[in-house]
């Protein structure tokens, strides 16, 4: 095995001596020095998210709020429709190119009537507010959150522990916010995550973030989780990773996203790529992100070229890895639209070795979101 | 009989010609989890530093190199069954291959336990 490579400076979250204490293995990911793991491992720290509640450290993350009425300007930028989207709820979306591909995924919350909060991948925020204030109309004001941590608790025991320092919580239907005390500090908290699980993401003062994590931590059911399960288990529930599973060359309706596309802007178009991402979900577009299930236990990892019957390169896995809560190895990849059938049968070529797949329905484990 | 160890965290000890390798117990603590085990075929020819077997974890799929050129004599195919082994005991009964030595030199150039043990410090 290879030895990790040297240190260069990296930036820290405000749970960076938490997260020493604990134990964490530490890594730099996106510019960040992250926690890949804690002394209990990715496979423990996996299963006891399924089984009962995790806290993820997600400071890395872009939070930015637009001020001002910037309804129009964002649905420019993105197919969500960002218009009909009601005080205190959120969708999922995607910064599009004029070609249809993926600048960044993002989620977008209504926090007040003029006021949208996005979240966006750590890795793409420089490149996200350049695009924004590109874009966004002039009376729109994009305030970048640098003084804000952000904290995921996920699985589900989440909504009892939460509930216990925020009444009521427990009742907040997914994809919907709310502000809220907690423990003195002011926060704004989803109901969302990136698991598959039930959950929240917390956004609070960085000087709160420490005393927060620790106060969820010491609960019986909460432990801490790393990157490396936030990993397994986003790949679990099929969610795109930015830069793998999407990126400028997969459109949203390839990445089979088409979902979070609004109805009215399917109709009417009016954001960037709206010719081909309306022209895709007109008439099927080339190829599809599809779900593959290995038959045997030898993980396929990105990159691995994905065989037809034929035994022709047809398409590449673009996340793979072992699921803990399968035990077994699962992936995610593109497959041309006539290969993208659940059932299919397709082989990925692992160190050069045939090895059998079958396309399965995502996501490789039930989501359990409270709806209400 | 004394053990030799790679800077790739790989571990080998000979008796009678034949190699005995394995990954330490630092490569194991860096991999995490191991959830999969693939073994060189038993007569295959290695090359020292050149890829031998492969270990991977939840996260990552990382090369086992070999210590020294050789035959494979012997693998120890319990480990593809049960992977995780290789986090329980991975100096011991969790050894990976065995090799006949086509020179045994390459061995004796290797780290000492002590060496290795300084260079892992190295590390941090």
């Amino acid at each position: 095995m290879q030895n990790p490579a040297p240190d260069i400076p990296l930036n820290h979250t405000p749970l960076d001596t938490l997260h020493r204490e604990l134990g964490a293995k530490i890594v730099s990911f996106a510019g960040y020095a992250m926690p890949v793991q804690y002394p209990a491992g990715v496979m423990k720290e996996h299963l006891h998210t399924r089984r009962a509640a995790g806290l993820f450290d997600v400071s890395h993350m872009g939070q930015v709020l637009l001020h001002g009425d910037a309804d129009a300007a964002l649905e420019a930028l993105t197919p969500a429709d960002i218009s009909a989207l009601p005080r205190d709820r959120m969708r999922y979306t995607q910064f599009t190119t004029e070609t249809g591909g993926i600048i960044d995924d993002l989620m977008v919350t209504r926090r007040a009537p003029a006021m949208l909060q996005l979240v966006v991948n750590a890795g793409g925020k420089a490149e996200d507010l350049n695009h924004l204030s590109a874009h966004l109309t002039s009376g729109v004001e994009i305030e970048y959150l640098a003084d804000q941590a952000l904290l995921a608790l996920q699985g589900p025991q989440a909504a009892a522990v939460l509930a216990r320092y925020v009444p009521g919580i427990d009742r907040m239907p997914f994809m919907t916010g709310m502000s809220a005390p907690l423990l003195g500090a002011p926060a704004y908290i989803t109901r969302s995550g990136y698991t598959g699980e039930d959950g929240y993401e917390i956004s609070i003062p960085n000087e709160n973030a420490e005393p927060v994590a620790r106060t969820l931590l010491s609960q019986a059911e909460v432990m801490p989780i790393g990157l490396g399960a936030r990993d397994s288990l986003r790949l679990e529930a099929c969610m795109c990773l930015y830069g793998h599973d999407i990126d400028q060359s997969t459109t949203p309706v390839e990445a089979n996203l088409a979902w979070s596309i609004g109805k009215r802007r399917r109709e009417q178009g009016g954001f960037k790529g709206a010719e081909t991402i309306r022209r895709q979900l007109a008439d099927p577009p080339a190829r599809l992100r599809v779900a593959l299930l290995p038959a045997d236990r030898t993980p396929a990892r990105d990159g691995t070229p994905i065989l037809d019957a034929g035994g022709a390169v047809v398409g590449t896995v673009t996340s793979g890895g072992f699921s803990p809560s399968l035990d077994r190895p699962v992936a995610m990849g593109y497959v041309p639209t006539h290969l993208a059938f659940p059932g299919t049968e397709l082989t990925l070529s692992v160190r050069g070795k045939p090895l059998a797949a079958k396309v399965v329905r995502m996501p490789f484990v039930p989501t359990r979101y409270f709806r209400g | 009989m004394t053990r030799h160890f790679t800077k790739d965290h790989e571990w080998i000890e000979v008796a009678n010609g034949i190699g005995t390798v394995g990954i330490t117990d630092y490569a194991q603590h860096a991999l995490g989890d191991v959830v999969y085990v693939e073994l060189p075929a038993v007569g295959k020819a290695l090359v020292q530093k050149q890829e031998a077997a492969v270990v991977e974890s939840v996260k990552a799929a990382s090369d086992v190199f070999s210590p020294a050129d050789g035959a494979v004599t012997g693998v120890n195919g319990g480990l593809a069954d049960e992977p995780a082994r290789l986090n329980g005991d991975p100096e011991g009964e969790a050894w990976m291959f065995r090799i006949s030595l086509a020179k045994p030199e390459q061995v004796e150039a290797l780290m000492d336990e002590a060496a290795y043990k300084t260079f892992c410090e190295g590390l941090g």
